[in-house]
């Protein structure tokens, strides 16, 4: 049978999933919670019926194509700035923003023992590139620069840095072997609670600013149950806190 | 109007097109000219390879390009055991990767203008006893110049205007892979609109004035692609 032969029954199978009570939202993530909100996700959908589409990429991006009308109704932003922005615009449902993680850095190498759980490889010198996230677009590109200036390294690495135009390029740029080294989200690298490739060295949160991830509720998602339902789920459900930290991210 | 690092951007996008467009030019005429000659089965195989980018989304390119010039990547080991190092994230990088995506602006005209010679200028310098690489430099290449220069142009134009590419394997380093079209993206997504407007304007400019000398051309009896 052709695909064109099995439209008319997908097409049925959609419309018999939004008929049984359950309602669909359309949910806009910040490209470093891409992994965990996908597990969050599948159990949201499980224990209450609700469908969720999901569309990820770097919060700038997101807040240009919402502010031009993008049928998005739940925002989670990599930063508190852009769902702030929105909330002056008038965007935003009142009284939803909320932070729904708390980001890590890490310094990354798929290398194994590249990194000895310090700076000590970023002061040596001894490696070929160092990947970090454009600091102008990206909230861990702006903490990685703050962790170079804190640890007097900018002028020394500066000539070396690639810079991703998120957080996934980033991770890209490391994960190919093209850079040894690169400051990507601890989100990026962890599963159920440890790194899993390479070495790494999770960077002391006293040397950068909190990274605080806001999740607000859209105007155009105001009446959508299913949106109203899915951040609350990230708010308060212990279930989606323990994905939210076993990547490595804290919550308030 | 233009910042230091516009004008760092712009010289660096011209520097890489001149450079790209000299390498296809060389490279793309023995292609050229192999397509618009040959009656092996393998002609048609070879041209859809050259077409390829036209098709292919610059991601894939990019992706592949990335994976490929990595250290375990074919490209890659080769540039390391020649002592090059590895080339994401260089200008010679982004060359080989301008040379793959706008080989079939280059080619497709110049195979065009050769195929439409025809016979017939061949077969008379034959009888006048000229050999074929005396035929080639003073019979064929003289005669397909509109294609060159079409492919020239086109090829020019496209390396500049290219982006998904440069944004896979760049890095996005002043001076060495941030071109025009990238410096743009990152003036949008910073929310910079009015830096954004100025880069944007000129290359919509630049566009035009490459697109109205290639239709020029093709009214004075050559289209775009090198046919009569």
């Amino acid at each position: 049978m052709t695909m064109l032969n099995k439209l008319p029954l997908l097409v049925l199978g959609c419309a018999a999933t939004m008929n049984a009570s359950a309602a669909q939202v359309h949910a806009a993530v910040a490209a470093n919670f891409t992994e965990a909100m996908k597990s969050v996700v599948e159990k949201f959908e499980a224990e209450t019926g609700h469908e969720v589409v999901l569309s990820f990429g770097s919060s700038g991006k997101i807040l240009a194509q919402i502010q031009n009308g993008a049928p998005f109704e739940v925002f989670l932003s990599a930063d508190q700035a852009k769902p702030k922005a929105l909330e002056e615009a008038g965007m935003v449902h009142s009284g939803s923003r909320f932070t729904y993680a708390v980001g890590a850095l890490a310094l990354w190498s798929t290398l194994p023992d590249f990194i000895e759980d310090d700076y000590s490889r970023l002061s040596s010198g001894d490696f070929n590139k160092l990947a970090l996230a454009n600091p102008k677009l990206a909230p861990y590109g702006l903490a990685a620069t703050e962790v170079l200036d804190a640890l007097d390294l900018t002028d020394a690495t500066k000539a070396k840095w690639v810079q991703g135009e998120n957080i996934a390029q980033t991770y890209q740029f490391v994960a190919t072997g093209n850079a040894n080294l690169g400051f990507v989200a601890l989100s990026q690298i962890m599963s159920d609670g440890h790194v899993t490739e390479g070495s790494s060295w999770i960077v002391p949160s006293d040397l950068y600013s909190p990274i605080r991830q806001d999740a607000v509720l859209l105007e155009r998602g105001a009446d959508n149950e299913a949106a109203i339902a899915l951040l609350d789920y990230l708010q308060s459900s212990s279930v989606a806190h323990d994905i939210i930290h076993s990547y490595g991210y804290e919550t308030e | 109007m233009f910042t230091d690092a516009d004008l760092d951007a712009i010289w660096l996008t011209l520097r890489l097109a001149t450079t790209v467009t000299v390498l296809l030019l060389l490279i793309g005429t023995p292609i050229a000219w192999w397509l618009a000659r040959t009656r092996s089965w393998l002609k048609g195989p070879i041209g859809a390879l050259v077409a390829l980018p036209l098709v292919l989304p610059p991601t894939v390119l990019g992706f592949y390009l990335l994976i490929a010039m990595g250290p375990n990547g074919w490209i890659g080991q080769l540039t390391q055991e020649m002592g090059i190092g590895l080339l994401p994230f260089t200008f010679w990088g982004l060359v080989i990767a301008s040379v793959f995506y706008s080989l079939p602006f280059v080619v497709q005209p110049i195979q065009n203008a050769m195929e439409a010679l025809g016979e017939r200028p061949l077969e008379v310098a034959a009888t006048l006893r000229a050999g074929p690489w005396d035929t080639f430099f003073n019979v064929v290449l003289p005669l397909s110049k509109p294609g060159f220069i079409t492919a020239a142009i086109l090829g020019f134009a496209h390396t500049v205007g290219e982006f998904g590419v440069v944004l896979m394997i760049g890095g996005n380093i002043p001076q060495e892979t941030r071109v025009v079209s990238v410096q743009i993206y990152d003036y949008v997504e910073a929310m910079e609109y009015g830096q954004a407007h100025v880069l944007a304007g000129l290359m919509v400019a630049f566009s035009f004035v490459v697109l109205l000398g290639v239709y020029g051309f093709q009214r004075r009896g050559t289209s775009v692609w090198g046919s009569r």
